[in-house]
């Protein structure tokens, strides 16, 4: 090019050439949805989150420039340095109330179980990457101890919401992938009938004597005070109690923006961060939360239709396992606020207050579009 | 070729898809079911319970239990009084709230400083309050007009009062609002629905060590609340449970006069009573007013408090560890006999001083004490004695023994911030340097270590510890301020039991003979000024630490000087025929043990064992009448 001069149009063009306008048209709908909540639940916090929205856009745009190869080629040293970020906290990590999750490096504390929602993913969508053409049922053996490894390590902060993320998120590339249902179908059998166990002897588990093994104290009482809120009303119950309140008066069309009672007579616990759904529930009603919920479809839709189309094995999986961590965030987080679900540390994803998990998300959905952007590229050649 | 096998996993990969979406679309049909059940099928009842009847859930703060001492003396008690408060949902207006409410009640700069603060500690707040401590005149100006004030509210309200002042304040400690790392703490003990509506916590000394036990369990009540957030109408009550009270092994009039002894010197004391290890006074001076931080204290008075020089927020008794000079030769008359180094009769020519390895360790004494035994060594304070006799001992056998005595480790009390202190060692060295050279233990070392000098370093209550332990012939107790825990509601006690924690091997001659040697000490030796005519046995032994470094700033230059000049140090017990207390005082820059410290020991002692009250000899006993009950439990919040 031999003219050099400043044009506006290309700039933009050439800003706007890896994004994906679906992708981003519903992620722009989604923050202005938060940033209406925001204004509402929490208006001094309004800026903060625009900040940590710009930093979230500026990750996905530079993910999604990136070609999927180099992107798949980050895989193992991430996934290396998020295990040994993980055993790290496990053994000079900071306690911050109760779990052992952060990590002071001298500039920021960092929280490494967070980068292994896509750390993880990522790597085994790598691993079956190098198999391809000849998967066979050792490599989901391999492929489930590196799932485990960093599961295991958040289950033991302990921080089980995160590991739930994770594990779910490792499961659906494997899933992709073709787990054999033969192992798929008696772990679903197993799970619905401990939960239908425990939904139905619940009073007498949920004695202070009984001990649950495998779930701490803390654990074992919000699945308990899900079963009945109202034995423990001034603690765990109240959450749930009040976020049920909350969408329940909501009605169809809600009390209107800024009108919750609930919300503003500060009856709503963590109200712009896990509980946020809860505002919208109120102030927007039945038909408040159906956008939301189509909005979180449209999305998912479009990330589905990505990884049908991708031009390989691993961008397949990557595409599929992101598209449904999406998913996850958005079903566990508005099934625990309202009421369905126990209580566990998950953001409503796009919308909660918080920087970390919006920048988590928007790599991912960087990656979707690197992986869009590589079948256009594929086809023009 | 393997063209197949990825055609494979394409199609299958696009039939789990399909398999995905449609459990997708299952999920949120169900979360979709979910909203409508709420919000259509059962709005009428949500709708109810949320616009109609509000009903909130008011934690009710359980009275936090009072501290007493061993007579039942209060030392930490609540009483009531109105706060005028302000709703969250008001915040934003709260400039224009403030002028407005200046017409009805004195909001002062300072109020509205401490409101902005407490706003930015991200919590989960029920109210904050705007001014606290109303008159009854200012709640009845504003009940009348309280409806041009929305969100604003009267509230009573506990407080916390240490009607003693500055009085064992290193002790009692104080609470102050809860903040960001004491809501972590809370979480970490599973307890943050407890702490709801509850604004203040222990932060130091008891209050602190014994949160739990003080602060009860947090009752609630169902209250019908209106429009504008004001509660209406109660509807369902649980009470709170208070929390227990804490009687304590400490006597304050003994604190009293311990600490007017010192008389503002920099310094500290320790009491222990040596049957049981109760703490019977423990004071680290100067003080500070613990009532200055219950609300917040405020920047000039923390200022004065955190910039002194004289550290008064120190808690010197845990914290301070020193050389503890000549009051260590006791027990390194103990280690020899123990040992078999040395009898009791053995005799050494003291020239003044000791050469060891081509340095020369000097004696006080310009030409030395002449012939002296082990009673002399200690009566008189001879270095010469130790010097030789740590020589003799050497460095692990010297640590050995006194570790045994609690000297270098933490005691264990039940009040946080105790130091470590120092007990010389080949392996501490080793552990405590980085560098290869500086870790080797050399000989000459041991030397300055047999006088309590060198690497020496223990705390106040250490010391007091270790003289404890003698005093009980070997038996050494945890020493602890709480004498037991008192549930309000039931009456009932739980006692701290003394908890031995050694017997020392000693045999009861070799103790026998260290106590006839430290009797000699305020007999004929170098006590003997200070405890001339005390009516009744005492044991004792000064001692003086050097001052090796100048800490902090810079000083004017007589300020310089009297900061270099050495600690003095003293520790006794009383009576020598059955020991009923055992103390260690440490006077900061005092001089001689015999100058500063031991006329500290003489008046505490005067006062416990005979009862002599320095400050008013005739009035010790009516001192304490016009006192308020200490089981009359604080008034109840009213909502």
């Amino acid at each position: 090019m031999t003219e050099r001069r400043f044009d506006p149009r290309r700039l933009v063009i050439g800003l706007l050439e890896p994004i994906d306008p679906i992708l981003l048209m519903v992620l722009c709908l989604l923050l202005g949805y938060a940033f209406t909540l925001m204004a509402s639940a929490s208006p001094a916090r309004m800026e903060s989150q625009m900040i940590n929205s710009a930093v979230a856009v500026v990750v996905m745009w530079i993910a999604a420039r990136l070609p999927v190869q180099r992107i798949l080629s980050l895989a193992p040293p991430v996934y290396l340095l998020g295990v040994l970020l993980l055993v790290a906290v496990a053994l000079f990590g900071e306690t911050s109330k109760g779990a052992q999750r952060w990590l002071d490096v001298g500039v920021a504390r960092i929280q490494p179980s967070e980068i292994m929602k896509i750390a993880v993913p990522l790597m085994l969508a790598w691993y079956f990457h190098h198999r391809e053409g000849a998967i066979g049922g050792r490599d989901f053996v391999a492929a489930s101890v590196l799932l485990v490894i960093p599961v295991a390590l958040i289950v033991r902060q302990p921080d089980l919401g995160t590991a739930l993320l994770v594990a779910a998120a490792g499961f659906f590339v494997l899933f992709f992938a073709g787990l054999s249902w033969k192992l798929i179908a008696p772990v679903a059998v197993a799970g619905i009938v401990g939960v239908g166990s425990i939904v139905g002897f619940g009073d007498r588990i949920c004695q202070p004597e009984v001990d649950w093994v495998v779930l701490h104290g803390y654990q074992k009482n919000r699945v308990c005070t899900l079963l009945d809120p109202t034995s423990d009303p001034l603690g765990k119950g109240f959450h749930i109690i009040q976020s049920t309140i909350a969408i329940g008066s909501g009605g169809l069309a809600g009390k209107g923006w800024r009108d919750g009672t609930q919300t503003h007579l500060a009856f709503i616990p963590e109200r712009h961060t896990d509980f946020i759904f809860a505002v919208l529930g109120e102030e927007f009603g039945f038909f408040g939360a159906c956008l939301l919920v189509f909005l979180y479809i449209a999305l998912i839709t479009r990330g589905l239709v990505i990884a049908m189309a991708a031009p390989t094995l691993s961008a397949r999986l990557l595409a599929g396992a992101v598209t449904m961590i999406f998913f996850t965030y958005a079903f566990v987080n508005m099934g625990m606020v309202s009421g369905i679900l126990p209580v566990v540390g998950v953001p409503l994803p796009f919308i909660s207050y918080g920087g970390t998990a919006l920048v988590t998300l928007c790599l991912g959905l960087g990656i979707l579009m690197s992986i869009q952007r590589a079948r256009l590229l594929a086809k023009k050649t | 070729m393997s063209f197949d096998a990825p055609e494979l996993e394409l199609q299958q990969f696009r039939s789990r898809l399909l398999v995905a979406g449609a459990f997708i679309l299952v999920c949120f049909g169900l979360l979709v079911a979910r909203f409508g059940w709420l919000q259509i099928s059962r709005f009428d009842y949500y709708h109810t319970r949320a616009e109609d009847n509000r009903i909130a859930l008011v934690p009710v703060t359980p009275n936090r239990g009072l501290i007493l001492d061993r007579d039942g003396e209060v030392l930490a008690r609540n009483y009531a009084a109105y706060t005028l408060e302000i709703a969250p949902t008001h915040f934003r207006q709260a400039d224009e709230l403030f002028d407005q409410l200046q017409s009805v009640v004195d909001i002062t700069a300072r109020d509205r400083r401490r409101f902005r603060k407490i706003l930015e500690e991200s919590r989960n707040f029920d109210s904050v309050p705007i001014r606290i401590r109303l008159s009854d005149e200012e709640v009845a100006r504003f009940v009348a007009r309280r409806f041009e004030f929305e969100g604003v509210e009267v509230r009573a309200r506990l407080f916390r009062d240490y009607p003693n002042g500055d009085l064992a304040s290193h002790v009692i400690g104080y609470i102050g609002r809860i903040n960001e790392r004491d809501l972590d703490r809370i979480a970490a003990r599973d307890a943050a629905a407890n702490y709801r509506g509850t604004e203040h916590i222990g932060k130091v000394g008891l209050e602190q060590s014994y949160e739990e036990e003080l602060h009860g369990i947090t009752g609630f009540e169902e209250v019908e609340v209106d429009a504008g957030g004001r509660a209406v109408r109660q509807l369902r009550r649980t009470p709170p449970i208070s929390g227990n009270n804490l009687v304590l092994t400490l006597d304050r009039g003994l604190q009293r006069v311990a600490e007017n002894a010192f008389d503002g010197r920099r310094g500290a004391l320790v009491a222990i009573d040596p049957a049981t290890g109760g703490v019977l006074a423990l004071v680290s001076s100067p003080t500070f007013d613990p009532n200055l931080f219950v609300d917040g204290i405020s920047t000039q008075d923390w200022n004065a408090l955190n910039n002194s020089p004289d550290h008064p927020l120190l808690n010197r008794a845990l914290a301070s560890a020193n050389p503890p000079g000549s009051t260590f030769k006791p027990f390194m008359a103990l280690a020899a006999l123990t040992a078999g180094k040395r009898t009791p009769e053995q005799v050494i020519a003291d020239p003044g001083y000791f050469d060891f390895g081509g340095h020369r360790f000097r004696d006080d004494k310009v030409g030395g004490h002449g012939l002296v035994d082990m009673y002399a060594s200690i009566a008189f304070s001879c270095n010469t004695y130790y010097y030789r006799l740590a020589a003799d001992l050497g460095i692990e056998q010297i640590a050995t023994f006194m570790g045994s005595f609690g000297l270098g480790s933490r005691t264990g009390v039940d009040l946080e911030g105790e130091a470590n202190g120092v007990l010389p060692s080949p392996e501490w060295k080793r552990k405590r340097f980085r560098r290869v050279e500086q870790q080797k233990w050399f000989a000459g070392e041991t030397i300055s270590v047999g006088i309590g000098q060198g690497y020496n370093a223990y705390t106040p209550i250490q010391l007091a510890s270790a003289v404890a332990t003698l005093a009980a012939d070997g038996v050494r107790f945890r020493p602890h301020l709480v004498r037991y825990v008192e549930d309000v509601s039931t009456g009932s006690r739980r006692v701290i039991e003394p908890e031995p924690l050694t017997r020392l091997p000693l045999a009861p001659r070799h103790v026998e003979f260290i106590k006839h040697a430290m009797e000699g000490v305020n007999l004929e030796g170098t006590g003997r000024r200070a405890f001339k005519d005390a009516g009744y046995r005492v044991a004792g032994k000064t001692g003086t630490a050097q001052v090796f470094s100048l800490r902090g700033a810079t000083y004017r230059e007589r300020q310089v000087r009297e900061r270099l000049r050495d600690h003095s140090l003293y520790i006794a017990f009383a009576p020598v025929e059955k020991p009923a207390i055992a103390l260690a005082v440490l006077v900061e820059n005092g001089g001689f043990g015999s100058q500063a410290a031991a006329p500290i020991a003489r008046q505490v002692l005067d006062y416990y064992l005979l009862g002599i009250d320095p400050a008013q000899p005739a009035l010790a006993d009516e001192a304490a009448s016009d006192e308020i009950e200490p089981s009359a439990p604080a008034g109840e919040v009213a909502r």
